[in-house]
């Protein structure tokens, strides 16, 4: 075991955490442990673009956005949260550009914008075009250019160190961070760092559903390791399932496709948007157009031999402009499916996204232990987080806006409490329940594999916690994590090694992904209205009367070691905006 | 409303993608397993395994992972082509394992799988990505301008940020470098995927330190040990022409002109 000592500890190399990192490290010695190589984050997997009223092209400005933000998180969203997204957007970009961001031009040689789901003109008249875009890959670009800003800052990276536990030590009666302890996956060593702040940044947890967009590694390990220490999720039952993922296989083709003029239809060839979202059509928000999508298909218009997906036909759009706005969805069409989107429809449907809920936090991006006490020194950002900037449905292009704001905000604090606090002592023991956990795991000699518990998990999930939900089919889900749960107890792994050990890995992040769904379902199965992502076919409507809050999660331990799910409310953030029906 | 603008008449293309027919084959995987742990030495191991061949050869790693041996150890993540973590040699060839599709590399006989060459192995399909990323480092990748800043954006005409679009391109998977000759015999050389990423940023308008960076590649281990063997090009998952950009930057470094 090796004891390291940093001011700020950052948990995650994606977006938010190289955004933090990059000024953490000017304030504070900071360290940033991550289980992947930074590049390999799956910020790169995003591809349409990043919102800001810079009103390049035309006419914009903050409070539409905030009030668009606000309206497309069906007002569960913090509205001073939503503000202060949308105020500093416009710098977030700036800033990027003189990191170095290559976007896409006007032809007067600024920033190019274009429309996306959501983003609209004066609060609902028309699209807007809002999205700062390079191609269609600018996760990819941002993650580079933030990698590179940390190169040229000299940010210190721990790589392929796998974060298990976070600690805290009470002073005073209050918990504070103490630092956290993480598994070097290249030995096996258990590393304890002691730490006067940690910023998790470590993504989100869609590896529950079967089809996502989301990578193998978005396993929640952030969200699950601060659970195991009490703290709370927040809104868990809000995830996003983003309309156009490839038929099957659930790989992201943005909704920028749509942006560029691109159109869904069903098997007989008709643009079902229209009936749906007579506005905005094909450019409603994401939890309006995978309703929309499903509803086709269950009524029997569904596109392909079983009649299980639509089309995003592209095939009107210049080749042209298909190479230069389109060029990576357009291969991944040739690469996947094999066909040619000049001239076929591409069959698509609702893959698993986005988690909206997460780790919740003020608008510093401060850990909140309840609805309103901080935890001292503990930070959160970006997927992991819950500010709440997103609420029930998050808009397209306000993740990648979300991870620069909120995580330079959280590196910029994390910092200051750094160099303004003494270190507080590490707990007894510190490595203590992590290497039971390693060691159990690894030892392990029961009959169940990994595998089998987490295609069960994931099909558990996709039939009875997607789309759209009832008490009897989130009961089902409920009941089958449970089982699931007695399952992995079971669980054991066939590599006992210390080196590159993924499949003890693997085991560990099931066990996380196991707690967050149960999270989900029992979230989800108390909310009786339908808001956003979240969609009950028995309460179809949504109930501001006894719904417009927060689901805040606690794990209880009984004095029998028995573990429940404790459910409390946060009241929701109203600044300006009454809640209104939500049309698009 | 609109309707009937899809042709009913669909392509054998789309046919075939929305077919739902499972077919499966059995392929041969032909492993280069490697663990320190349990021997010095390398093995060649087949697994049989029962596949759609619309697979990726990522999902075969996957079924023996999961379902046979636990123990065989490989990188992944977005498993689309995007993060670059599972760079590895296919049939003799550098290529991302989620990009490379079963029916596409002819499944009929055993399929090879090995690391990337000229990096250490630590286990299977792992290696040490160390002197890649420093070679990276190495070339000052990041946006370097004096003076003032704008308020705004820097302007940039739509020509000038076309000039460097091939090169933002890389995920740095290594499959380029990996695949040079030159990389092989001395892993001094900077390598194809250094050059690429110095490349995006000498001939970036905006960016003001073009002379320094080619200062660092005019070194001994620099662009002149590159012989145009193509390779890289042929290795890129992202369809990058790295030979011509490693060509441009050794004619900007003669003519001094970017």
């Amino acid at each position: 075991m090796q004891i390291h000592k940093y001011d700020t500890v950052i948990v995650g190399a994606g977006g938010a955490g190289m955004r933090a990192a990059i000024e953490a490290t000017k304030r504070s010695r900071t360290a940033v442990l991550t289980k992947l190589y930074p590049t390999r984050s799956h910020t790169g997997a995003a591809q349409g673009g990043m919102a800001a009223a810079l009103a390049n092209v035309e006419d914009d400005n903050w409070e539409w956005h905030t009030f668009d933000t606000i309206k497309g998180g069906d007002y569960l969203v913090d509205q001073d949260a939503a503000e202060i997204l949308a105020k500093e957007a416009i710098d977030a970009v700036l800033d990027l550009e003189k990191m170095g961001l290559p976007f896409n031009r006007t032809p007067e040689g600024r920033i190019d914008q274009r429309r996306f789901g959501g983003h609209t003109r004066n609060h609902g008249e028309a699209a807007v075009r809002r999205s700062c875009y390079a191609a269609d890959r600018t996760g990819h670009m941002i993650l580079q250019t933030l990698y590179q800003n940390c190169v040229k800052e000299g940010v210190e990276f721990f790589n392929e160190f796998y974060v298990l536990d976070l600690l805290l030590t009470e002073v005073d009666g209050v918990k504070h961070t103490a630092g956290v302890v993480a598994y070097e996956l290249a030995t096996g060593e258990i590393h304890v760092f002691h730490a006067k702040a940690v910023i998790f940044a470590s993504g989100g947890n869609g590896k529950f559903f079967k089809v996502t967009s989301n990578a193998h590694t978005l396993t929640g390990d952030g969200q699950a390791a601060a659970f195991r220490r009490g703290l709370p999720l927040e809104d868990m039952e809000f995830f996003q399932f983003h309309p156009t993922g490839i038929w099957r296989m659930g790989i992201l083709l943005t909704e920028g496709a749509r942006g560029e003029g691109g159109i869904l239809r069903n098997k007989d060839g008709e643009r079902f948007m229209e009936k749906y979202a007579p506005v905005m059509k094909d450019l409603a928000s994401r939890d309006v157009v995978s309703r929309a999508i499903y509803t086709e298909i269950r009524e029997g218009r569904g596109c392909g031999p079983e009649g299980d997906h639509v089309y995003l036909d592209l095939t009107h759009l210049p080749p042209e402009q298909l190479d230069a706005k389109l060029p990576d969805i357009t291969e991944f069409a040739r690469t996947y499916l094999g066909i040619e989107p000049y001239t076929d429809p591409v069959p698509i449907q609702p893959t698993a996204h986005y988690a909206m809920g997460g780790i919740p936090t003020n608008v510093q991006g401060e850990v909140l232990s309840d609805n309103t006490t901080v935890v001292p020194g503990l930070y959160a950002a970006g997927e992991v987080a819950c500010v709440s900037v997103h609420g029930a449905n998050r808009l397209g292009t306000n993740s990648l806006l979300d991870i620069n704001v909120f995580g330079r905000r959280s590196g910029i604090a994390a910092a200051e409490y750094a160099s303004t606090h003494d270190f507080v002592e590490l707990p007894e023991d510190p490595e203590a329940q992590v290497i039971e956990m390693v060691e159990s795991m690894r030892d392990a000699t029961g009959n169940e594999k990994v595998t089998d518990i987490r295609k069960a998990l994931q099909e558990t999930m996709d039939t009875n916690a997607m789309v759209f939900r009832t008490e009897q089919t989130l009961k089902q889900a409920v009941e089958d994590i449970a089982e699931l749960k007695r399952r992995f107890q079971r669980v054991s792994v066939q590599d006992k090694g210390k080196r590159y050990n993924t499949d003890l890995l693997e085991a560990i992040e099931l066990g996380n992904l196991l707690d967050l769904a149960e999270v989900l379902a029992v979230s989800a199965l108390a909310r009786k209205e339908s808001r956003g992502g979240h969609y009950r076919e028995d309460f179809p409507n949504r109930d501001d009367v006894n719904f417009m809050r927060h689901t805040m999660a606690y794990r209880e331990v009984g004095d029998d070691g028995t573990e429940t799910i404790r459910l409390d409310y946060k009241p929701v953030v109203q600044t300006r905006y009454q809640p209104m029906e939500r049309k698009y | 409303m609109s309707t009937a603008t899809v042709d009913n008449n669909h392509s054998a293309a789309l046919d075939a993608a929305e077919s739902t027919d499972a077919h499966l084959i059995t392929v041969t995987l032909r492993v280069r397993r490697y663990n320190p742990e349990v021997s010095d030495q390398a093995s060649w191991v087949d697994y049989k395994l029962e596949m759609d061949p619309k697979e990726r050869v990522l999902d075969a790693l996957h079924k023996i992972k999961w379902e046979i041996d636990g123990t065989l150890t490989f990188r992944r993540s977005c498993a689309h082509g995007i993060c670059g973590s599972d760079a590895m040699r296919i049939n003799g060839r550098n290529r991302l394992a989620c990009k490379t599709l079963l029916k596409d590399i002819n499944p009929e006989k055993p399929i090879t799988v090995e690391p990337i060459k000229g990096l250490a192995v630590l286990k299977d399909l792992v290696v040490d990505m160390e002197p890649f990323f420093q070679a990276y480092r190495d070339v000052m990748p990041f946006l370097i301008t004096k003076g003032n800043e704008p308020t705004r954006e820097r302007l940039q005409s739509s020509e000038d940020r076309e000039r460097f679009d091939d090169t933002t391109k890389c995920i740095l998977c290594a499959a380029c470098t990996s695949s040079c000759p030159v990389f092989w015999n001395d892993g001094q050389y900077f390598g194809p995927a250094a050059i690429v990423n110095a490349h995006r940023f000498i001939f970036d308008s905006r960016d003001e330190a073009a002379e320094q960076r080619l200062e660092i590649l005019n070194d001994r281990d620099g662009v002149w040990r590159c012989r145009t063997t193509f390779n890289c090009t042929d290795a890129c998952p992202r369809g990058i022409e790295v030979t011509k950009a490693i060509q441009e930057v050794k004619r900007a470094l003669i003519t001094r002109r970017f």
